[in-house]
């Protein structure tokens, strides 16, 4: 086991409201002193890092790898390096791979693949109906034990109201978290762009907001009266974050996120029929899109995650409405969240805690800060590298982003997973 | 074939891709949409078509797109649209393919670049479309090889700009060319209408003096005021003092999904009858895109009556397409050629 000693970083760890220059010491995977050096400790490698900020592996609270069932739009081992190289230790999957993570057998094969690729830790949530059918629960303790923290039914419907409440009751029965991905599919029938002037000046079937807030009313009245964990995930609507709000003030237990591409795009970056800005839930309002903001900044929406859907380029070279929704986003979830700081319109401190420790909190994880004796996943940042995102130079396996071309200040320099390097930049 | 990196996706982001439909002279390079376009081309096309509808029976060819050969690419199908396109191409001596390609065919693999490829080795010269997708026009026009025009002949709910422009066509003659003291109202399913979307451009842009909607609150879509026009949930209303009274198409399975209860308190509500024209200018001009649905959304005798020029709107039709296929594909030989002159040296071969 190396010892690694990071010198005079810029530590900052919201969750132990730590933010000054200090040195770091590595040992056995975990972190072994901050500050002051462990009893014995002799560095086998150290890391200068004046000039650079040190914060907790980044989080992902969302992120499809499509392995198994859609290698070929990319796989475990290539997204994971991707996540690695953009500071990201930890990846939570959601469970609509092809087979469903409905069983522990598919739990462990995606478990396998992560530590074959010995890059960024992989986490699934496990679906919350069998088959994500929306009539059977699943197995959830049985899936749990396999390694599920958290269950959702993704975009799936469950038309049975009592089936979804059902689930809420056996899922707080057993202390489970249950991931909500709000998507009323009959309002959001065919539908590829927000309900509004945009939509309708280019003919594209339009989303309604109620397609997001009337079943996040619906669940919110569902666990009114059960002790449960519910997380919203992407939202998209100022009115969502109303909802979330009004329900946290009322004692439920209730977090949201929303996508890193949501806080800088809105329905107007559709205009011109740019497929790579054709997301479920759509790009909505500019209103909305400031109102997401305030929501991070106000901590009504507690993470910020990639939203990571990676395709291959046919998928989204067709007409607008035949393209395939998603961006390929871990490489861009930092250096957005990063954007936001850099504008002012988020600060630092609540920006580093919506991607490590307010994440970490949802999934259940001890991960997500720097407390002496906790596991090792940080990130190294060059806070004033100024860069420019291309296409050509991801690593991910899917190139379907809008923010080719754009600047960015500040790129991870390295990542360290369990006191391993698992990135360091050229 | 397609030298991908002269015209890469990713190039074209955050540039005004309505821009596309013009070249460096800003003379017409492709049809896609009225939106972007200033008042001078659409003028352009309506004085060109003008000189088209001189060439009658009598005359009915003039060299223009000679050598050239102009595809047909109906992926939905439309026998009376394609019918016209094709009418004006050979009035332009053309060279025509029609292509119906089913959704099948390209469900069984080949995507829709797949088949562009294909026709471009072809050397087609121009791609006549029509997609069930709005933005298809758009998509082919952003990855054909840099010669090759593209039509949009219907593209989803966006646009059907030739349509269009033959409506204005019809308004100009029929009632002058001062748009600006015509009050127009476009009644019925503007939701699921690029008839309609493209006709508000278009009206807008001849700087018309007031374009209305009617229709019930399901076929009206959001925040539509934002393209420049009035909306009215009333036909009473809707029309009153109209000078142009634009009736839309109303497709039967717009019964299901809740859309409206029934055909018949659909024309109780919004049929224009003879009683309803009353409360138009007494001059007031009907028209339809067709095909009409007698005793859904018109009544015959209003259909049929002396108000109505929808078969007017089927003659110019082929007149606006042969005028932009000449400024699309003909260069600057369409503004110059003197459609007589034309026929008479098509007659010495």
């Amino acid at each position: 086991m190396t010892n690694i000693l990071i010198k005079n970083a810029r530590v900052i760890d919201p969750k132990n409201q730590l933010d000054k220059v200090t040195d770091v010491y590595i040992s056995k995977q975990r972190i072994a002193g901050i500050g002051t050096a462990p009893d014995n400790f002799t560095a086998d490698e150290t890391i200068d890092a004046s000039k650079l900020w040190l914060i907790p592996g980044i989080v992902d609270l969302s992120a499809r790898l499509r392995e198994p069932g859609l290698e070929h739009k990319a796989n475990i081992k290539t997204e994971t390096h991707a996540a690695a190289s953009a500071g990201i230790t930890t990846l939570c999957v959601p469970p609509d791979t092809d087979p469903v993570i409905d069983e522990p057998a598919v739990v462990e094969l995606i478990h396998h693949k992560a530590k074959l690729a010995k890059k960024s830790q992989v986490v699934t949530l496990g679906a919350l109906t069998a088959g994500l059918k929306g009539e059977q629960l699943s197995e959830m303790v049985t899936l749990k034990k396999a390694g599920c923290v958290g269950f959702s039914n993704c975009k799936n419907p469950i038309n049975n109201t009592l089936i979804l409440h059902r689930a809420f009751e056996y899922a707080s029965t057993h202390n489970i978290t249950v991931f909500i991905e709000a998507h009323e599919p009959h309002l959001s029938a065919d539908g590829c762009a927000h309900e509004g002037s945009i939509a309708s000046r280019l003919g594209l079937t339009p989303i309604p907001y109620a397609a997001e807030t009337a079943p996040i009313a619906l669940v919110l009245e569902l666990i009114r009266d059960t002790d449960i964990r519910v997380h919203f995930g992407r939202l998209s609507c100022a009115r969502s974050i109303e909802l979330i709000n009004e329900a946290k003030a009322s004692g439920l237990q209730v977090t949201a996120d929303v996508a890193a591409h949501q806080l800088h795009l809105t329905e107007m970056d559709i205009s011109s029929f740019n497929s790579q800005c054709h997301v479920i839930p759509p790009l909505r309002t500019q209103r909305d899109m400031q109102a997401l903001r305030r929501g991070v900044e106000d901590g009504v929406i507690n993470s910020i995650c990639s939203d990571h859907q990676p395709h291959e380029p046919d998928a989204k070279q067709a007409p607008f409405p035949s393209t395939e929704p998603g961006i390929s986003g871990v490489e861009t979830l930092l250096p957005l969240t990063l954007k936001l700081v850099d504008n002012g319109q988020l600060s630092l401190n609540t920006a580093i805690a919506s991607i490590t420790c307010n994440a970490a909190a949802i999934l259940g994880l001890d991960v997500g800060h720097l407390s002496v004796g906790s596991i090792a996943n940080l990130c190294l940042i060059d806070p004033e590298e100024e860069w420019v995102f291309h296409t050509s130079e991801m690593l991910s396996h899917g190139k379907n982003t809008p923010f080719s071309g754009w600047n960015f200040k500040g790129k991870v320099t390295q990542t360290i997973m369990k006191g391993k390097t698992i990135f360091i930049k050229k | 074939m397609v030298n991908k990196a002269t015209r890469p996706t990713d190039d074209l982001l955050g540039q005004d891709l309505w821009n596309i439909q013009l070249d460096e002279q800003g003379r017409l390079k492709h049809f896609l949409t009225i939106e972007g376009l200033g008042s001078n081309i659409l003028n352009q096309i309506l004085d060109t078509a003008e000189s088209f509808a001189g060439v009658n029976a009598s005359v009915k060819k003039v060299p223009i797109l000679r050598g050239k050969t102009i595809v047909n690419l109906f992926f939905e199908a439309s026998t009376r649209t394609r019918t016209t396109f094709e009418l004006a191409a050979k009035r332009l001596s053309a060279d025509v393919l029609n292509m119906n390609i089913s959704v099948s065919a390209t469900s069984k693999g080949e995507t829709l670049l797949d088949t562009l490829r294909n026709l471009e080795a072809m050397q087609a010269d121009m791609f006549v479309v029509r997609h069930a997708d709005s933005g298809t026009a758009h998509f082919i026009a952003n990855n054909v090889a840099p010669h090759v025009r593209v039509l949009n002949a219907g593209d989803g709910r966006h646009a059907h700009p030739t349509q269009a422009m033959l409506d204005v066509f019809t308004i100009r003659r029929k009632k002058g060319a001062d748009f600006g003291k015509l009050r127009v109202a476009i009644v019925g399913d503007i939701l699921h209408s690029r008839v309609a979307r493209s006709q508000i451009h278009a009206l807008n842009t001849l700087n018309t003096g007031e374009v209305r909607v009617v229709g019930p609150k399901t076929l009206i879509p959001k925040d539509i005021e934002a393209m420049g026009v009035s909306v009215f949930h009333d036909m009473q209303q809707g029309i009153h003092n109209a000078d142009v009274i634009i009736m839309l198409r109303l497709q039967k399975e717009r019964m299901q999904g809740g859309l409206l209860p029934s055909e018949q308190e659909y024309f109780e509500l919004y049929g224009l009858t003879e009683e309803r024209l009353k409360g138009a200018k007494p001059d007031a001009i009907v028209m339809h895109p067709g095909p009409i649905n007698r005793g859904v959304e018109i009544e015959s005798s209003v259909a049929d009556g002396p108000q109505s020029v929808i078969l007017d709107q089927v003659t110019y039709g082929i007149a606006v397409r042969m005028a932009v296929m000449s400024m699309t594909l003909g260069g600057n030989i369409a503004a110059k050629t003197n459609p007589e002159d034309a026929s008479k040296s098509d007659g010495h071969k």
